[in-house]
């Protein structure tokens, strides 16, 4: 899907991913679910699932077309805590500055899938992932504020 | 899947992909930095994708929060509505 072209101009509707009504329907869908079936839960647990929802109807709207909700649909399929062995590729040296590279090992870690993707794509992947998580967290706000007022 | 295997990454490719990242900060952020590098936005993108994930934290608590004390038949309908129109 082709990203929207980001103008900077400061209006918020730039930023918003191309598929928020669908994380919208997958989310609310999941909210239903969460509030039938898990009326005599705790709060912390109800919320664990809400926060794993939230993640899932990310990772559901971009679907495989992306390496970060490709990853993340992984992670959230295999509940177990286990360490997934992806198929590197061998790792070539690159003529990059070396400031450059250990910045991008944090940011590797905090974008789903970022290890053993080489730095271009790791850019263009945590571009995708920042307007998704953006979107998703006003999505969230907006469903707060609704049931809220 | 990117089809893009090169070997050679141009520093413009990637300075264009760092400007595009930057595009996507919000504007308390972007501010800070007029002239970044690119060491600079990287950690300020780190930075704002932690805090992201924090208010995922923080909107599922509440969002839990809120739905303990909602009845079963909730105005669904007018959140989806108003979801839409924002």
């Amino acid at each position: 899907m082709e990203p929207k072209s980001c103008s900077g101009d400061g209006n918020p509707s730039r930023n918003l991913h191309p598929s928020k009504p669908l994380m919208a329907a997958n989310f609310l869908r999941c909210l239903s679910r969460i509030q039938q079936t898990a009326t005599n839960s705790s709060v912390g647990s109800r919320s664990r699932r809400i926060r794993r929802a939230a993640y899932a109807s990310m990772a559901y709207s971009a679907g495989h077309r992306r390496a970060w909700s490709w990853a993340l649909l992984r992670k959230l399929r295999c509940r177990r805590v286990r360490p997934v062995i992806l198929p590197r590729r061998p790792r070539i040296a690159r003529p990059q500055v070396v400031i450059e590279i250990d910045r991008a090992e944090v940011l590797r870690k905090l974008v789903p899938g970022g290890t053993g993707m080489d730095y271009c794509r790791l850019l263009e992947e945590t571009a995708d992932y920042i307007r998704c998580l953006a979107t998703q967290v006003r999505l969230m706000q907006t469903v707060t504020d609704s049931i809220s007022s | 899947m990117s089809s893009r295997r090169s070997s050679r990454i141009t520093d413009e490719e990637i300075s264009e992909l760092i400007s595009k990242l930057q595009s996507l900060l919000p504007e308390s952020r972007r501010r800070s930095m007029s002239r970044a590098s690119a060491a600079k936005l990287l950690k300020e993108t780190c930075s704002y994708i932690k805090s992201l994930h924090r208010e995922v934290d923080d909107l599922s608590d509440r969002l839990s929060d809120l739905m303990s004390s909602m009845d079963s038949g909730s105005p669904q309908a007018d959140i989806i509505r108003s979801i839409l129109r924002s």
